[in-house]
């Protein structure tokens, strides 16, 4: 199932699809988002597949993701997680109200079991496109809509389902929402995920999105997630990637920030075995701040790489990134930070730092921070590092007798703790270190106490 | 206890340690004295099991055994602790969990079971208050923001927690004020048993005035060119290395 075709071809094969099955693909949607699909096919067409070396695409070949055969689904999969499992699933000591996609469709059920105060607004998207027709027309690709990103592009020419999420103005929501997303099929599967999020003036809300696998198919899940950030809102974004390693996961993230508001996403990426991740975050009003965090623990034949663009198009707004890490075996990575500080965009603040470490001499890891600085009352900074573990510290801790795999275990523990240390989150924050620690103990196959038992 | 003998490194093909002789008794306290540059950190870097540093000759041997054979994690379970001059900062690394690990990983080398939660604390509060340590400092990441005294300080807390049978002291008197120097040298005084053995690095007499010494060495351009009393010390506090290195150049 798996033979490997050029980037042309595949191209043609995926815009026949689309062509193939327009109707079926726009039935039971309204204009808000059809609308939008002929000019992205065509986007999409023009730009096709990113090769290696594209000015965004140095070090990942997207075919590597693309380049499979896979089957597509125009229609919600009629058998969804066991409604029992789920109620009796919730995460030890992670209290969040929880909604499930399975192969990027919403789940019918998730009203009932979310617990969801009624003052939030989840619904699958397609509902929202008859419910909140105006905050849809408003925000609906307004962010993605042509950026020069073709497997965006791609999305929204296909985009049937996803989450709708909208925290009307001033509410604060206590617990955090947890979005799962499932993946399971018996065939291999190409899975187009749209969400929109729209954070409403002096709201505040944490969202911890799981993405796994639930069978062993190769997967390509290329998820587009908006979120718009009104005044003085908080908003926190965490995505804990742990698909199998036969999968593929493209994600893109759009954040677009109003006066006052303050956003932290944070990637923490374990299994997946070709991961690229896009965030673009844009300061429409003063005064914001924008915190981007990632951590990747990879080996094997892992890759993963984060795309980050920061752009300060206004004065006052700070932004800090923080990007690490580890490779084992053969795995790769690559970071690729770009910032844009726009002339009238003074007194900003940029800082971004991207550490990695190689453990192996046949890891590797490429990292390109991008600044593009107009303006002149700034202050930016960026260091970038590709290492081997500290050999100083491993001689401290060996020489109080904690030796080999476990000094080696605390150092790489201590490197990540850094990202793990801007968790917004408390319970987040030592789940992560829960998982963080399995993971480089390499006895991590899934989320511990999680209810989707994926391998 | 350990017995030293020819023992030659070097680094980056640089010959450091020229054919160094010591022999430390259960109970002996020694100090090594010598010029900036002539070897003595590089000495217990070696003794410590450092991978920096090539053994290209001699031997060592502590409690019987060939330590130049032991991994470094192993030479510390066997009781050799070296306190170390520039202690390093790890940050992410908590003072807590890294004092249980290495508590544990001895443990665990010499067969015993690993200590319960409670006397874990129990035995950090009280190793606590031997050198006077700070709460503030136990509940932070390994040395990281500690001043210069602090982490002076926190190697003899370590050290109380691990209770060697030989501790190397690297020059832990630098950078000590007055108050802390006392609290430090009572902290090595108050560990001190009949069978365990210091060696004290240092370049002045104010340490040897609490830690009294057995013998003193001078270590010169990696060899031990002159060894004595507690007596060599202050002679040396007087007239310096001149004569010393003189007394070298001639011979
Ligand atoms: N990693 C290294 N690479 C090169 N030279 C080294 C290295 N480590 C030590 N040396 C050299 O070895 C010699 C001895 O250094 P060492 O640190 O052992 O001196 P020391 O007696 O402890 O001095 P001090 O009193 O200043 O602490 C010095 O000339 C030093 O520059
Ligand atoms: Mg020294």
């Amino acid at each position: 199932m798996s033979e490997t075709i050029d980037s042309n071809t595949m191209k043609y094969k995926l815009i026949n699809l689309y062509q193939q099955n327009k109707l079926a693909i726009d039935a039971g949607l309204t204009d808000s988002m059809n609308k939008h699909r002929e000019e992205s096919i065509r986007y999409f067409d023009s730009l096709g597949i990113p090769y290696k070396g594209d000015e965004n695409y140095k070090y990942t070949d997207m075919m590597h993701a693309f380049g499979k055969m896979y089957g597509y689904a125009f229609k919600s999969p009629k058998t969804v997680v066991d409604p029992e499992t789920i109620f009796h699933c919730a995460v030890p000591d992670l209290d969040t109200h929880t909604i499930i996609l399975e192969n990027g469709w919403y789940y019918a059920k998730n009203q009932e079991q979310s617990g969801l105060p009624n003052t939030i607004v989840a619904l699958s998207i397609r509902e929202a496109t008859e419910a909140y027709p105006e905050l849809i027309e408003k925000h609906y690709n307004e962010q993605a809509n042509n950026k020069g990103q073709a497997t965006t592009a791609f999305n929204t020419a296909f985009a049937q389902d996803g989450l709708f999420l909208y925290i009307p103005e001033g509410v604060v929501l206590e617990k955090p929402i947890q979005v799962i997303n499932l993946l399971r099929g018996t065939n291999p599967l190409l899975v187009n995920q749209r969400n929109l999020i729209v954070a409403g003036k002096n709201s505040q809300s944490k969202l911890i999105v799981c993405d796994h696998t639930l069978s062993h198919q190769h997967f390509l899940s290329n998820t587009v997630t908006e979120v718009f950030v009104d005044e003085n809102a908080i908003f926190d974004f965490y995505n804990i990637q742990n698909q199998h390693n036969q999968s593929s996961q493209v994600t893109s993230l759009f954040i677009t920030q109003m006066k006052n508001s303050n956003t932290l996403c944070n990637t923490l990426t374990l299994h997946g075995g070709f991961v690229r991740n896009n965030i673009h975050i844009k300061f429409k009003g003063e005064h914001c701040e924008a915190n981007a965090y990632g951590l990747a623990i990879v080996d094997g034949k892992q890759h993963v790489d984060n795309y980050t663009f920061i752009d300060h198009a206004v004065p006052n707004c700070t932004s800090n990134e923080m990007y690490k890490t580890i490779l084992d075996d053969e795995a790769t990575g690559a970071f690729n930070g770009k910032i844009l500080v726009r002339p009238d965009a003074q007194k900003t603040l940029a800082f971004q730092s991207n550490k990695n470490i190689c453990l192996t001499n046949t890891a590797r890891f490429y990292t390109k921070p991008q600044l593009e600085i107009y303006a002149d009352d700034v202050k930016c900074s960026h260091g970038a590092t590709v290492g081997q573990m500290d050999e100083d510290a491993l001689f401290y801790l060996k020489s109080r007798g904690i030796g080999g795999h476990e000094a080696k275990m605390m150092l790489m523990y201590a490197f990540a703790h850094e990202v793990l240390s801007h968790i917004r989150v408390p319970v987040l924050a030592e789940r992560y270190g829960e998982l963080v620690e399995k993971r480089l103990r390499g006895e991590l196959s899934r989320c511990e106490g999680c209810f989707v038992h994926c391998n | 206890m350990l017995s030293i003998k020819n023992l030659k490194a070097s680094v980056d093909g640089k010959e450091i340690l020229k054919g160094i002789n010591l022999e430390v008794k259960a109970g002996e306290v020694h100090a090594i004295m010598g010029p900036n540059g002539s070897g003595k950190s590089t000495l217990s870097s070696v003794l410590a099991g450092s991978e920096r540093f090539d053994v290209d000759g001699g031997e060592v041997t502590f409690n019987g055994k060939n330590l130049l054979d032991m991994a470094a994690e192993d030479r510390a379970r066997e009781g050799l602790f070296l306190s170390f001059q520039y202690p390093i900062e790890i940050p992410g690394v908590s003072m807590v969990n890294f004092m249980k690990t290495a508590v544990n990983e001895h443990r665990k080398y010499l067969g015993q079971d690993s200590m319960s939660a409670g006397d874990f604390l129990k035995m950090l509060r009280d190793k606590k208050k031997v050198v006077e340590i700070d709460d503030r400092l136990t509940s932070r990441s390994v040395n990281e923001g500690f001043s210069g005294g602090e982490k002076k300080k926190n190697e003899i807390f370590q050290m109380a927690m691990l209770e060697p049978k030989l501790a190397i002291l690297d020059e832990t008197d630098s950078g000590l004020d007055i108050d802390a120097l006392r609290v430090v040298a009572n902290g090595v005084n108050k560990l001190k048993t009949k069978d365990n053995s210091t060696i004290v690095i240092t370049h002045y007499q104010r340490l040897l005035d609490h830690i009294i010494p057995d013998f003193v060495h001078i270590l010169y351009m990696g060899r031990i060119v002159k060894s004595g009393g507690k007596e060599l010390a202050l002679e040396l506090e007087e007239k310096g290395y001149d004569w010393i290195k003189n007394e070298v150049a001639v011979g």
